[in-house]
């Protein structure tokens, strides 16, 4: 689920500002770190510091957006990938400066402590709470993509940027507006992550391409091929480190490559 | 201009002959790592500048070229015999892999050269049987350059090492250099500025970039198999997409459409590095900023910064 919400944001950006961001995988390791800080080491409530570093991030994306990303909409594919893993670069060594080099293990919050049996297993109370949180942003992201104003919004401009611009829609604010909503996705999942992971630099660029994967699984710029390719990869990779531990990250790939030479556009792209 | 670049070409070789007769054995550490990461790049800019295509799995093929490489050099000490298996185990992994992947272009070339890379790398990283895992190969000898009955060179000394590397660098860029100036590397250019009229002069595109992709492979295998003998051990990190992104920043970082621009960007690459490490270990900020500020603002690179703007404001004088 934590990679749907990765995987979320980045195929956002990718359908709509037709940008292959490759530092939202930093995205998500500086909401991580933020929630840390704000939890771990504040000691401040557990929702409230989920909020705040989703505000954090999304300043961050704000100012990434409206100052770098702008500018490169236009330009080829390899420019945009090499900018974005420029930030890559600057995030991680940011990440050690501030934090240090290794890696840390946030305290669990106490209310989502705990085990519910679920058919007789012990199922931890924490993974259910992150799987319910997944579902409810697909809803509530589903919701303002097909409900709202702002939603019909960004699907014009997806489809025809000019067009949009032309009947008046401020096409570059609206771009600086979802670009934020990715990298508050990002943080969501990064902060939401916190109490079962580990936090540590490099997180970024290893979440990045399980990221890209899913995304090509369920077809770029796909919200509902996100979706799905989040659940494909996550089933994939825990019953891959069951059945053959040696080729799980292998397998992996192997999916990503077949889905990419049958069918580019990914599995859900029309 | 005409008459200076080969008079130039000439002292920057002699320097580079004469290079061990006054440098330290860092100096050329430095040296050999910077001629690996310009072959690497080259090969990689040939696909990139010439063809169009970004590949981000260029690492893989560096790896396999290692891996192959240590693995001969580990059973048969022939270092003559590790490099060239090294370079053809790249170059064939390329072929084959390339034969998937060239019926792509833009986006979805790059994401799949990404996932064949990073298959590459988990196989490095899991298999411990055949790769030793996450501990790679050690003891990897620096073998004599040797052809049984006629000649055999010690390569201990960093000096002859870095001779051995030089040599053959300096024959790939050679033929590198030809082949960019050749009818098949003006086809290439073709095929990245206008895809459908070259196909149209009726070339197969297709088998063109597969040449191209192979080639590529060949010289990150070569790049690859420089490296066991020098650092005496192989490790995974060395087929992980980030080791894939080394050759586009510093292609980008001399020049994209420049022959010279990867091998510049090689140079500077470790010169900021080193200068750099040396006040702060945080270097890659630095490093990512220049990258983000090169897209930004000078998207030709050095080269093209020095050939435009520099040398006719020289020359006004």
């Amino acid at each position: 689920m934590y990679l749907w919400l990765l995987a979320a944001g980045l195929t956002l950006v990718f359908g709509v500002l037709g940008v292959l961001n490759f530092a939202h995988g930093s995205l998500f390791m500086l909401g991580a770190y933020a929630a840390f800080t704000f939890y771990g080491k504040l000691n401040i409530n557990f929702g409230l510091s989920i909020l705040l570093s989703l505000i954090s991030v999304g300043i961050i994306g704000a100012i990434l957006e409206r100052f770098f990303i702008r500018r490169i909409y236009d330009l080829d594919l390899p420019y945009q990938l090499i900018l974005t893993f420029g930030f890559i670069l600057i995030f991680d060594d940011l990440v050690k400066m501030v934090w240090g080099g290794v890696a840390m293990i946030p305290p669990m919050p106490g209310f989502l402590e705990g085990n519910l049996t679920v058919l007789g297993r012990p199922y931890p109370f924490y993974n259910i709470f992150i799987i319910f949180a997944g579902l409810a942003v697909a809803l509530v992201l589903w919701l303002i993509l097909e409900k709202t104003w702002w939603g019909r919004m960004i699907r014009a401009s997806a489809s025809d940027r000019e067009m949009a611009g032309a009947i008046g829609i401020n096409i570059p604010f609206l771009f600086t507006t979802v670009f934020v909503l990715s990298a508050m996705l990002a943080a969501l999942g990064g902060a939401l992550g916190t109490p079962v992971r580990v936090v540590a630099p490099g997180i970024g660029t290893a979440m990045i391409i399980q990221a890209f994967v899913i995304t090509v699984i369920g077809g770029l710029g796909n919200l509902k091929g996100a979706f799905v390719g989040a659940l494909i990869v996550g089933i994939l990779t825990s019953f891959g480190i069951l059945l053959f531990p040696i080729f799980e990250l292998f397998i992996i790939f192997v999916v990503m490559a077949i889905v990419l030479m049958v069918k580019p556009e990914g599995l859900f792209g029309k | 201009m005409t008459k200076l670049k080969p008079l130039l070409l000439i002292a920057l070789i002699l320097l580079l002959l004469l290079l061990p007769a006054f440098a330290g054995k860092y100096l050329l550490y430095m040296a050999i790592h910077i001629l690996i990461l310009s072959v690497f790049a080259l090969g990689f800019n040939l696909l990139l500048g010439y063809t169009g295509l970004l590949s981000f799995g260029q690492a893989g093929f560096f790896a396999i070229g290692s891996y192959a490489c240590a693995k001969i050099l580990l059973v048969i000490p022939s270092l003559l015999l590790g490099t060239i298996s090294g370079t053809l185990a790249g170059g064939i992994a390329a072929l084959i892999l390339g034969y998937l992947c060239v019926r792509y272009t833009r986006i979805y070339f790059s994401m799949l050269t990404l996932s064949f890379g990073m298959m590459i790398y988990s196989l490095a990283w899991k298999w411990r049987e055949v790769t030793g895992g996450d501990d790679g190969l050690a003891g990897i000898p620096r073998a004599p350059l040797e052809i049984p009955g006629i000649f055999s060179i010690n390569m201990s000394p960093m000096g002859n090492y870095y001779y051995f590397v030089l040599v053959v660098s300096l024959i790939a860029i050679f033929l590198i250099h030809r082949m960019v100036h050749s009818p098949f590397g003006l086809t290439l250019k073709g095929i990245r500025d206008s895809e459908n009229r070259v196909a149209f002069a009726g070339v197969s595109i297709r088998n063109y970039r597969l040449l191209s992709f192979t080639i590529a492979g060949l010289y990150a295998g070569l790049a690859g198999s420089f490296l066991p003998p020098l650092e005496n051990t192989v490790t995974p990190p060395i087929a992980h997409w980030t080791h894939s992104a080394e050759p586009v920043m510093v292609t980008l970082l001399g020049g994209i459409h420049t022959f010279s621009g990867p091998i510049v960007g090689s140079i500077l690459f470790y010169i900021i590095k080193d200068i750099i490490v040396r006040f702060t270990q945080y270097w890659l900020i630095l490093f990512g900023s220049i990258v983000i500020f090169l897209v930004l603002v000078f998207r030709g690179g050095v080269v093209i910064f020095f050939t435009e703007k520099i040398l006719p404001w020289v020359k006004r004088r």
